[in-house]
This record gives structure tokens, C-alpha cells and sequence, in this order.
């Protein structure tokens, strides 16, 4: 059984259907990317797995568990984490308290625990920075670690963001568009962290309007357009397939 | 290190608060205290409301229903007198259990109350079980939603006051004994008790802050910021955040309870003002003032407004001083007044040098 | 209950419901075009009853309520212009502190003007004695004022939003302020514009209600959460809805004093606001897909 089965899944806004009747597996240790034009509801698909948003119909299933209708962090705790298209850092915090927010769900101390300061926290919370300096440091922005997350730029912040998700050390990342607003060199290097990744055994669902950076590094491409699947292959077979050229060259000269 | 940074600060408030005590006894203006005391009191809930404000991102108009709660339920417990009802079961129970005390009143007749512990005991819980009721639904609204449900909380707590014989109507509940805590050491209004009561409000305070401290510094208080900086990534990263904001609300109300039962053993008394909206306002406006994300902030704030106002300082313009303190920071400065962490000053002044340094570097 | 008393009961329902009605539209208009709830609307009840009663010492009854109605809408400007049209994008948080704070600093500038004494304005015909019959129950005439002038000015308001172009272009405004924008409507002016008609409408019930239920410095808060309990009721924002809405808490407020105690009558709609938010905070006429597009 694949890592995660999405079964038919529906979800409409009013008379839109943003996601209709969508199905596909993404099996564990590869990198499955999502493409299609703008609106395709790709970012709306993330919602339903991550349980930001719930379905109208149908059955997602991760580690042979069915997940839709739990709530966001239940999911979380099971293993997914995610970035998201239009970055969503904490504000008021610094860079490293963004990524320690990550070890969240690997860490306990609770609301008491925290209050009278027990003793046995202080090795975890030690634990906790430990680990998000080095997600910082993977990232490359371990220099931003003490600056409030709005002082940094754009590029800094989607790297902070990727170490958050990182830092969960889920079984499944998603990946909402990592590439956006980056230049090529940027690009290049998240397009080798995120087979470094899948080498480390994450399993990778990827969203990404870059097409070299999608057919470069993932394992299998699934394809939407006006919310339904119109194709799933491999990358060189998605290429080639008549229907989906048809569907880039009519939204952009890709 | 990081603990010292945490406590440095509590340790000078602790001098501060000798110190003071000591002048006054020097200076003969033992009379501040009464009002210092006091000001204790209501910034254990204005700290409270801080953290449920400033860290958790939740307003509250009804702060001051919960403190409301304790005092009266605490001034009730302690002055309603139950020999009338001494033989029915429950009182027997309780009597037997060393949870009521017998005393004479002035005209020598028998007294049956329940002991101060108890009542607090039992005010404080009856807080906190409301809170965690009616968090739940509560917590789910937001902004003028949130706002306007809370207020109307603190209403209702006010119009129970009034309109039950129980709680003394329009009169509020008076007479209300000195609550011993331990042997000797009593919380009430009597003169010769000043010092000492003094000193019980500011322990109170800051055990209070080092509570609060503590939790905003551990990895609860994390997620309690980061509910604040985006609820929606916070639940992305496992945090359960309407459970947190719920425990969060509770903690709040519990500390505002607390305060209400300390200030009715120490006035004596409470009536329907200290439950009611202006009230609860007055909270925020401190809250505000101080920098919302600021236990200290709010700290200072909340002793020294409440100081002047309990000095009669603003005399008939008491609520309109409130009203235009939260105007004026909320268009001017909505991060507050008070921008105390020394050590985040010096640090970013650090980090500031360090990157001008790094960028001559990079050019050369 | 006799019929008498029932329909006795009814109007006085009515009247105080179509009062709470026209708080919640002078919410909504505001509401509609910045997202602001504005806590300070009860003391535009209050500030135009007071003026008008003050007025009226120096001239007719009539001028002394459109002087106050104009004095009140240009303290609805004043407000706008000063404390939230130079604000960029402030959080909701910001919003409530600052108008809760304007209502604060209205009520305690009209207790230093006006004192804590209740007042009223005379009667606009006969006294308080005077009454018609209707269907055998004797009511006020000043009764059938109230309901006329607010229902006058709910049909006012809705022709003035459908058939304007200045009513259009508010709406536009409502709707989604970034286009209107672009489309070249000034959407700074349309909010000031919603300050002054809420402003006004408020003045106008406060002058026609204050023969019957009097008026003071510290009527506001009550008037306003009222008057937000219907708003919600109605759904944040659907004027007409507020109607409907504000007539039933009327009526069941007036009703309620045959089975509660007179001192709980005042905690109706505070209970009422506190179910309505826990179960439909979407109103009970508005669809909670509509509610969960809107940014709280
Ligand atoms: N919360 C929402 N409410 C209403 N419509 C939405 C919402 N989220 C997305 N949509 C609509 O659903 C469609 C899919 O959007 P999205 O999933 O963001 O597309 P993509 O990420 O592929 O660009 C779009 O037409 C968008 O306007
Ligand atoms: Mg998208």
C-alpha cells in the first residue's frame, strides 16, 4: 500500500469545484510533484491532506489510516508537515524560534512542566534549539537565527520556512511552489536539498511551476487543470502527452 | 544564563519592593501602602490578561466577571451564615470536615461561615470551571466576535450581582473576615496588618510573574506566540491551538479569581463596580499601555495607574484618563509605552554593528 | 393576559426594537465599509438626545432635533477623520481598543457637560398622558413617532443605498474596497460618509425616543450592545435582517417582564448575544459559507 491514497476526493467554493474527483497515490521514498496553470487547485489539494480545509466527498488515507475529517495537528502529529505557497512564519519571533516551533509535536513539556520550570524540561528544551540551529544551518540561514522573522528577506524566510517543516522530521513533506520568487541558483540548490530529502527517506509531494526543477527531481508528475486530474506519468511521459502541452502553451509559453 | 536573564529582573523587583516598604516607614507615608497593596492585587490580573493578550493573541472585555467570581463567591462563603442549616446533611459533612468555622457575631449570636481556605479554594476552581466552559465556545470567534461575546460575559457576571439577594444586590457584600493562611499571617484590612499585608500582595505578584515567566520562556509559551504570529501554521506544526487557548483563558481567569478573593478578604468587602465593564476595559487600557507581549510592561503599568487612580490622582476624570490612554497608545503606539528587555535592546544593538561589519567585508 | 396588555406589550416591543434596529444599522453601514465595529454607536444615541434636550431650551423642538442631528454628524466626521482615516490597515485589535476608548471619552465629556441627571425631551404631541386607542389598548402617541420616524428612515436608507449613485458607490465600497479604488471612488470619504450617516440616523432615534425612555450620559453601552445583539442576530452587515432581528429582541424583552424579574430584563439580550455567538455566529438569517468569507 502506498504512503498516501487520495480517493476521489471533492471539494467545491460555492458552485467552483476546486478539487473534483481527484485520485492518486504517492508511494513511500519518492518525490510525486503536482503541476498544472494557476487555479488548478493544487494549493487547495494541500489544504484537504493537511486538514486546513475539509473535503466535500471522498477518502484520504496515510500510513493505511484514514486522515480527512481529523483536525491539522492530529494530522501533523502523524507525520505530515507542510510549507506554504505564500509563506506562513510566525510573527514576532525570531528565525530559530519558527524552526524550534517545528520540534513541537517531538517534545512534551506541558503547561505546568513549563510553569514551575521542572528541571527535566531543560535538557529537552536544550534539545529543541540544538535541533533547529541545525535545520537552520541546513538550510543555509543559520545567520538569521536570532533576527525577528519581517527583518528577513524573502528568500531567508522561505528557507526558515522549509526548516520548520524539516524540522518536524515528518514521513511525508508537502511542498507548496518552494521555488517561487527564487532566482536560478536558488532554485537549483532547493531542487538538490529536496532529493538530499528524499535520500534521507521523506517522501516528498511537491507543487512547482518550475518545469525543469519538477521534471529534474521528481519520481512521477500528476497533473490538474480546472480541479480534475487530466494525467499521471512519469516526468518524460508528461512531456510528451499531447493533453498537457495543450494545457501549458494555452496558459503560458511554457 | 538564560534563567539568570529570566530572574535578574525578579530579584530587583524584590529590592524594589523593600525598599519602598522601607522608605515609607522612614518617610511616615505608611499610608501608600494601602494603595500599593491593592495595585498588587489587580496587576496579578493584569499580568494574567497579558499573557492571555499579548502571548495567546485573545482579548478578553471580561476579566473582571472572573475576579468578580472569586471575590464574591469567597466574600459570600465566608460572611452567609450557616446555622440555620446546621443540621441538614451536607453542612454537618462539611462542619465535620473542618471546611466551616464557628465565630461569634457583634451582637454575640453564633456564626457558622466557611473557613477562608475552603471559600478560596472553591471560588478559584468555580472560576476556573466557568472559564474552561464557556472557553470552549468562546474561543472559536474572533476579533469583534471574541470581543463582544467576552464583554458580554463580564455583563452577565455583573447583573447575577445585582439582581441576587446572595451577593448583596446593589449593595455588594460587606463584613467579609481576614483570611489566615497560615498561623499569623492573615490577609485583611486591619491597620496594624499593613506591612504584613503589604508584603503577602507583592509575594503573591511575584510568584505570579515567575509562573508567568517561566511558561512564556518554555515550549507552551512558544506555541502560545505562535498561535498569535499564524494560527493556521501553528495547528500545521501539531499545535492543538483551541486547546492551548483554552488552558491559556483558564490560567487567566484563574489569576484574575485569585485576585478577587485576596481583595475582598483585604477590603472587607466587594460590590457590583469591581465587576463591571469599565472595569474590564481598565484592564486592557493597562495591558495595552504596557506592550501587550510584555509581563513586565504590564507590570509597571498596572501598579502605577492603578496606583493613581486609587489615589483619587485623576479625581472625576478617573475613567476618561483610561479612555484616553487607550486612544492615544492604541493610535500611537500599539506596541506600547514600555520597551523593557534591555537584554533584546543590547543584543539586536549587537547584531546591528555585527552586520554593518559583515556588509564592509562583502565591499572590500 | 388580556388583549389590552398583550397589544400593549406589543408596541412597546416595537418601539424598543426598532430602536435597537436602527443601532444595528448605524453598525452595519459602518461595519460594511471598513470592517469596524464601532463601539462608541450608543453614544451617537446619547449625544443626539442630550444636544437636542439642550437645544431646546434656546429654540422649537424641531430645529433644537435637526441642530443636534447635525451636531452629531459632524462629531461622526470628526471621529473618523481623527482617529482612523490616517491608520493603515490596523488590526481588528487596534479597532475595538480605539472605539471603545472614543465611547469612553464621549460618555465622560457628556458627564462633565450634562452631569448624571436623567432628562427628556417634551412629548412632540401632548404629554405624557396623552394616548389613542388601538385595537382597545390606550397607547402614546409618541409611540407611533418613534415607529414611524425609524421606519421612515429604514426605507430612507434603502432607497438611498439601491438608487443613489452616492449610495452605490458605498456599497461598491462594501463589497471590496480595492476595486472601488480603482474604479475612482474615493473609498477614504465613503467611510467618513458611513460615520456620519450612522452618526445621524443615531441622533434622529435618540431625539424620538427620549420623551419615552429618557435620556442620559450612560445610556450608550447598553444601547450598543443591543443594538450589536441584533446586528448578529441579523447577520453582521444585512440591514434589513437587523429589522426583523431588532423587532424580535423588542418584543421579547417586553414580553420577558410578565416572567422575569425587572433586574434580569437587561440580561436578555446579553444572554441572547452570547447563545447567538456560540451557536450562529453567522446570524440566523445569513448562510455561515457567506460568514466564513468575510475576514474577522
Ligand atoms: N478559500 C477559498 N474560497 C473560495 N475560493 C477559493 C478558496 N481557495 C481557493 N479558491 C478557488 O479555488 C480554485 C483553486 O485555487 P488553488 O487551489 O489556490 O489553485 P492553485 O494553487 O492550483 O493555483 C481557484 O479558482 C480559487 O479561486
Ligand atoms: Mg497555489
Amino acid at each position: 500500500m502506498a504512503l498516501l491514497e487520495i480517493q476521489n476526493l471533492n471539494r467545491r467554493f460555492g458552485g467552483l469545484k476546486a478539487v473534483n474527483n481527484v485520485s492518486f497515490n504517492v508511494e513511500q521514498g519518492s518525490i510525486k510533484a503536482v503541476i498544472g496553470p494557476n487555479g488548478a487547485g493544487k494549493t487547495t489539494l494541500f489544504n484537504l491532506i493537511a486538514g486546513n480545509l475539509p473535503a466535500n466527498s471522498g477518502k484520504i488515507y496515510f500510513n493505511h489510516a484514514q486522515i480527512n475529517g481529523q483536525k491539522p495537528y492530529q494530522i501533523a502529529k502523524q507525520g505530515i508537515s507542510r510549507t506554504y505557497q505564500n509563506i506562513k512564519l510566525f510573527h514576532g519571533m525570531t528565525a530559530l524560534e519558527n524552526v524550534m516551533l517545528g520540534r513541537h509535536i517531538r517534545s512534551r513539556a506541558g503547561f505546568i512542566a513549563g510553569m514551575l520550570n521542572l528541571p527535566w524540561t531543560w535538557p529537552e528544551e536544550k534539545e529543541i534549539r540544538d535541533k533547529a540551529q541545525e535545520y537552520l544551518n541546513l538550510l543555509g540561514v543559520a545567520e538569521c537565527a536570532d533576527t525577528e522573522i519581517s527583518n528577513l528577506s524573502f528568500g531567508q524566510q522561505r528557507g526558515v520556512e522549509f526548516a520548520r517543516a524539516l524540522a518536524t522530521e515528518p514521513t511525508l513533506l508537502l511542498l507548496d511552489e518552494p521555488a517561487a520568487g527564487l532566482n536560478i541558483y536558488e532554485t537549483a540548490e532547493i531542487g538538490r536539498l529536496i532529493t538530499k530529502i528524499k535520500e534521507s527517506g521523506i517522501t516528498v509531494l511537491l507543487v512547482e511551476h518550475d518545469m525543469s526543477l519538477v521534471m529534474d527531481i521528481s519520481d512521477e508528475i500528476v497533473v490538474l487543470s480546472f480541479g480534475e486530474k487530466i494525467a499521471e506519468d512519469l516526468p518524460h511521459n508528461i512531456q510528451q502527452n499531447e493533453e498537457v502541452i495543450r494545457i501549458y502553451l494555452g496558459d503560458e509559453d511554457a | 544564563m538564560d534563567l539568570l536573564k529570566r530572574y535578574i529582573p525578579v530579584l530587583f523587583l524584590l529590592g524594589l519592593v523593600i525598599g519602598i516598604q522601607l522608605m515609607t516607614h522612614f518617610t511616615g507615608t505608611g499610608y501608600y501602602l494601602t494603595q500599593l497593596t491593592m495595585s498588587a492585587y489587580y496587576s496579578v490580573v493584569v499580568i494574567g490578561l497579558c499573557v492571555l493578550m499579548g502571548y495567546g493573541g485573545q482579548i478578553s472585555l471580561g476579566h473582571a466577571g472572573f475576579f468578580a467570581i472569586g471575590g464574591y463567591l469567597a466574600g459570600a462563603l465566608t460572611t452567609h451564615n450557616l446555622m440555620p442549616f446546621k443540621d441538614y446533611g451536607l453542612i454537618t459533612f462539611l462542619d465535620r470536615t473542618g471546611m466551616l468555622v464557628a465565630s461569634k457575631d457583634l451582637y454575640g449570636g453564633d456564626l457558622l461561615t466557611v473557613e477562608p481556605w475552603a471559600a478560596c479554594i472553591t471560588a478559584v476552581l468555580a472560576a476556573g470551571i466557568i472559564a474552561f466552559t464557556i472557553g470552549g465556545p468562546v474561543l472559536k470567534l474572533k476579533g469583534h466576535y471574541l470581543a463582544m461575546a467576552t464583554l458580554g460575559f463580564g455583563i452577565i457576571i455583573y447583573r447575577i450581582g445585582l439582581a441576587t439577594q446572595y451577593f448583596g444586590e446593589a449593595d455588594g457584600i460587606s463584613e467579609v473576615p481576614g483570611f489566615k493562611l497560615l498561623p499569623g499571617i492573615e490577609v485583611s484590612g486591619s491597620f496594624g496588618a499593613r506591612v504584613l499585608n503589604y508584603y503577602i500582595a507583592w509575594a503573591v505578584v511575584i510568584v505570579a510573574v515567575i509562573l508567568l515567566l517561566n511558561l512564556i520562556h518554555s515550549r507552551v509559551g512558544r506555541a502560545l506566540r505562535s498561535i498569535h504570529g499564524a494560527e493556521e501554521a501553528a495547528n500545521a506544526m501539531g499545535v492543538n491551538t483551541s486547546r492551548y487557548k483554552l488552558y491559556i483563558f483558564v490560567l487567566s481567569a484563574v489569576f484574575a479569581a485569585l485576585a478577587g478573593v485576596l481583595v475582598t478578604h483585604y477590603n472587607g468587602g466587594i460590590g457590583p463596580s469591581e465587576a463591571g465593564v469599565m472595569k474590564s476595559v481598565r484592564y486592557v487600557a493597562i495591558v495595552a499601555v504596557g506592550g501587550m507581549a510584555n509581563i513586565w510592561g504590564a507590570l509597571i503599568m498596572g501598579i502605577v495607574l492603578n496606583f493613581l487612580s486609587l489615589r483619587g490622582v485623576f479625581g472625576s476624570y478617573d475613567d476618561a484618563v483610561f479612555g484616553i490612554i487607550l486612544i492615544v497608545i492604541m493610535l500611537f503606539a500599539p506596541q506600547g509605552i514600555l520597551k523593557i528587555n534591555p537584554w533584546q535592546q543590547v543584543k539586536s544593538f549587537f547584531s546591528v554593528l555585527a552586520a554593518e561589519r559583515g556588509e564592509d567585508t562583502a565591499d572590500s | 393576559m388580556t388583549p389590552e396588555l398583550f397589544i400593549q406589550y406589543l408596541f412597546a416591543g416595537i418601539t424598543y426594537g426598532i430602536i435597537y434596529a436602527i443601532v444595528a444599522i448605524g453598525f452595519n453601514i459602518i461595519y460594511n465599509t471598513t470592517g469596524i465595529i464601532n463601539f462608541a454607536q450608543g453614544e451617537f444615541v446619547m449625544l443626539g438626545g442630550m444636544i437636542a434636550i439642550t437645544m431646546n431650551a434656546f429654540m422649537p423642538m424641531t430645529l433644537a432635533i435637526m441642530v443636534a442631528v447635525l451636531i452629531t454628524m459632524v462629531v461622526g466626521a470628526l471621529i473618523e477623520m481623527v482617529f482612523i482615516r490616517w491608520l493603515e490597515s490596523p488590526s481588528v485589535l487596534r479597532m475595538i481598543i480605539i472605539t471603545i476608548g472614543i465611547s469612553i471619552l464621549a460618555r465622560e465629556v457628556a458627564l462633565h457637560i450634562w452631569g448624571e441627571s436623567v432628562r427628556a425631551l417634551p412629548y412632540f404631541i401632548g404629554n405624557e398622558v396623552t394616548s389613542v386607542s388601538i385595537l382597545g389598548a390606550r397607547i402614546s402617541p409618541q409611540v407611533l413617532w418613534v415607529i414611524g420616524v425609524c421606519s421612515l428612515m429604514v426605507a430612507g436608507l434603502s432607497l438611498f443605498f439601491k438608487f443613489t449613485s452616492l449610495g452605490r458607490e458605498m456599497r461598491a465600497c462594501a463589497a471590496n474596497r480595492r476595486a472601488a479604488t480603482l474604479c475612482g471612488i474615493n473609498t477614504k470619504n465613503m467611510v467618513t460618509l458611513s460615520f456620519v450617516l450612522s452618526a445621524g440616523i443615531g441622533a434622529v432615534a435618540g431625539c424620538v425616543m427620549s420623551p419615552i425612555t429618557y435620556s442620559d450620559y450612560s445610556m450608550g453601552p447598553n444601547l450598543a450592545i443591543k443594538g450589536f445583539t441584533v446586528a448578529i442576530l441579523g447577520g453582521l452587515g444585512n440591514s434589513l435582517a437587523a429589522v426583523a432581528a431588532g423587532l424580535l429582541l423588542g418584543i421579547i424583552e417586553a414580553f420577558s417582564v410578565s416572567v422575569l424579574p425587572l433586574a434580569f430584563q437587561d440580561a436578555i439580550a446579553t444572554a441572547i448575544l452570547l447563545l447567538i455567538l456560540f451557536i450562529r455566529p453567522h446570524g440566523l438569517f445569513g448562510s455561515s459559507e457567506a460568514a466564513s468569507l468575510k475576514e474577522f
